[in-house]
């Protein structure tokens, strides 16, 4: 039980930490595509361009914040809040170890589903207020993107539930503990559910192929077109968080959290376990080209919302009969 | 028991409130460090260069509009699942079997749905 001062400490470490990460992944990020595209990436800054996100944070600190005319400026100036925030407050739940961890909460995965629909409201602020046709496109696609694959998620992480029997995020991750029999992680007993909630995360975080909200080639920069300087950092960062946030969710759900063969220790291989899915996100960026707006909505509506609903029925059934 | 229940809780409100100091401290430190000078060309609308023909605040596609309705009532279905997964095993087959019908029901929905053609993006 902590006091109010040291849960105060613990958020600002998380903070901290989140910012390390996301410094990390950026660096990684360029590297990656670089290396995908047989280029070198950044070299210049540091050893193999190890300080070039910190370079990049230090130029959109000093860059002007300019407010383009004809913009609905309340909304304009509190959407980076929106987005950013809930954002961040998901990394209140997650489980690093069985110690390493803010908040135990008893409905942690609900939690987290809740939080990260307030961010589209944020990007519905964002676009819409920028008065401008490029970010009004943007952000009426990311909400139908969102909306789409908030579905087949959602019900992808119920299979899980329904196996553990809990919706606490530490639970769920002890009910997968392991030594050398990896075979317990859920990944290997819901192999469908992790699939639908691998695709539906890449499209929550709009990354290629689901990057439509931003495509660059026909809507400059989706609904952040207006935004410059410090805000436009802070929306940035919002989708590194969200990058970090949902693929840990992700290695608590499906890849057992920190537990693993007692080779390294637990938060080791919970870093692994999520920047190798991170990895594998960069690594179809680099791979796949962009799918279109129809084609879109019929893989979440038409292929995944089916296979989320028949997989729950499958896992209700298989624990029915005591196979699970 | 209800402590440590509050002691969750006390811990999301924390965590937003540090998510919105630092959204404010670093938009202070920007506003202290960036210039600051506002000109008429800057604060043109972007429209690739050109002067921004029409409105931009105008109509959309009706089928986002289509895909927020359908969302809000699958949604509300998915919420209540919820629940029902976390005891469904001590419950048995009783509270499986209505859960199987309920989800019939929200699938009979999504086939209507898709014989309307709603799921069809134009």
């Amino acid at each position: 039980m902590l006091s109010l001062g040291s849960q105060f400490l613990v958020a600002l470490g998380m903070l901290i930490g989140i910012l390390i990460i996301l410094l990390a992944s950026m660096w990684l990020e360029r590297k990656a595509l670089a290396h995908f595209q047989f280029r070198l990436g950044p070299m210049r800054t540091g050893y193999h361009g190890l300080l070039q996100p910190i370079a990049d944070a230090m130029k959109m600190v000093v860059k002007e914040m300019s407010v383009p005319e004809g913009v609905d400026v309340i909304l304009y100036k509190t959407a980076p809040f929106i987005v950013f925030i809930p954002a961040f407050m998901v990394m209140a739940v997650i489980p690093f170890t069985a110690t390493i961890k803010a908040a135990d909460l008893n409905m942690g995965i609900f939690y987290v589903m809740a939080v990260l629909s307030i961010s589209t409201i944020g990007y519905m602020m964002a676009g819409w207020s920028s008065h401008n046709k490029y970010s009004l496109l943007g952000c009426m696609r990311s909400i139908g993107q969102f909306v789409s694959y908030e579905l087949p998620m959602g019900l992808s992480v119920l299979a899980v539930v329904m196996m553990a029997g809990t919706l606490n995020l530490n639970s769920i991750a002890q009910a997968q503990s392991c030594n050398w029999n990896i075979f317990r992680w859920y990944i290997f007993k819901q192999p469908l559910a992790f699939i639908i909630f691998f695709i539906a995360l890449n499209a929550e975080i709009c990354r290629v192929p689901f990057d439509l909200p931003e495509a660059e080639s026909e809507l400059v920069a989706g609904f952040h077109v207006e935004y410059s300087g410090m805000r436009f950092a802070l929306l940035l960062m919002a989708e590194y968080v969200g990058l970090f946030t949902l693929t840990s969710i992700c290695t608590t759900l499906f890849l057992g959290g920190w537990y693993g063969p007692p080779v390294l220790p637990g938060l080791v291989w919970f870093f692994l376990k999520t920047f190798s899915l991170i990895f594998i996100l960069f690594w179809t960026r680099a791979t796949l080209p962009r799918v279109r707006a129809d084609q879109l909505m019929s893989l979440g509506w038409k292929v995944l919302m089916p296979a989320a609903l028949i997989n729950v029925v499958i896992t209700g059934l298989l624990i029915m009969l005591k196979v699970y | 028991m209800i402590q440590q229940y509050l002691h969750a809780y006390s811990y999301i409100a924390i965590f937003a409130l540090v998510g919105l100091l630092y959204v404010v401290v670093v938009l202070t430190v920007s506003r202290l460090l960036a210039p600051h000078r506002p000109s008429k060309e800057k604060s043109h609308p972007y429209e690739c260069g050109l002067v921004p023909v029409g409105e931009p605040w105008g109509q959309l596609n009706i089928r986002y509009y289509v895909f927020a309705l359908l969302f809000v009532l699958f949604d509300v279905e998915t919420v209540f699942m919820y629940p029902w997964a976390v005891v469904f095993r001590d419950m048995g087959w009783s509270a499986f079997l209505e859960m199987f019908s309920f989800i019939v029901i929200i699938a009979l929905g999504l086939i209507y749905a898709w014989k309307k053609n709603v799921l069809r993006w134009v």
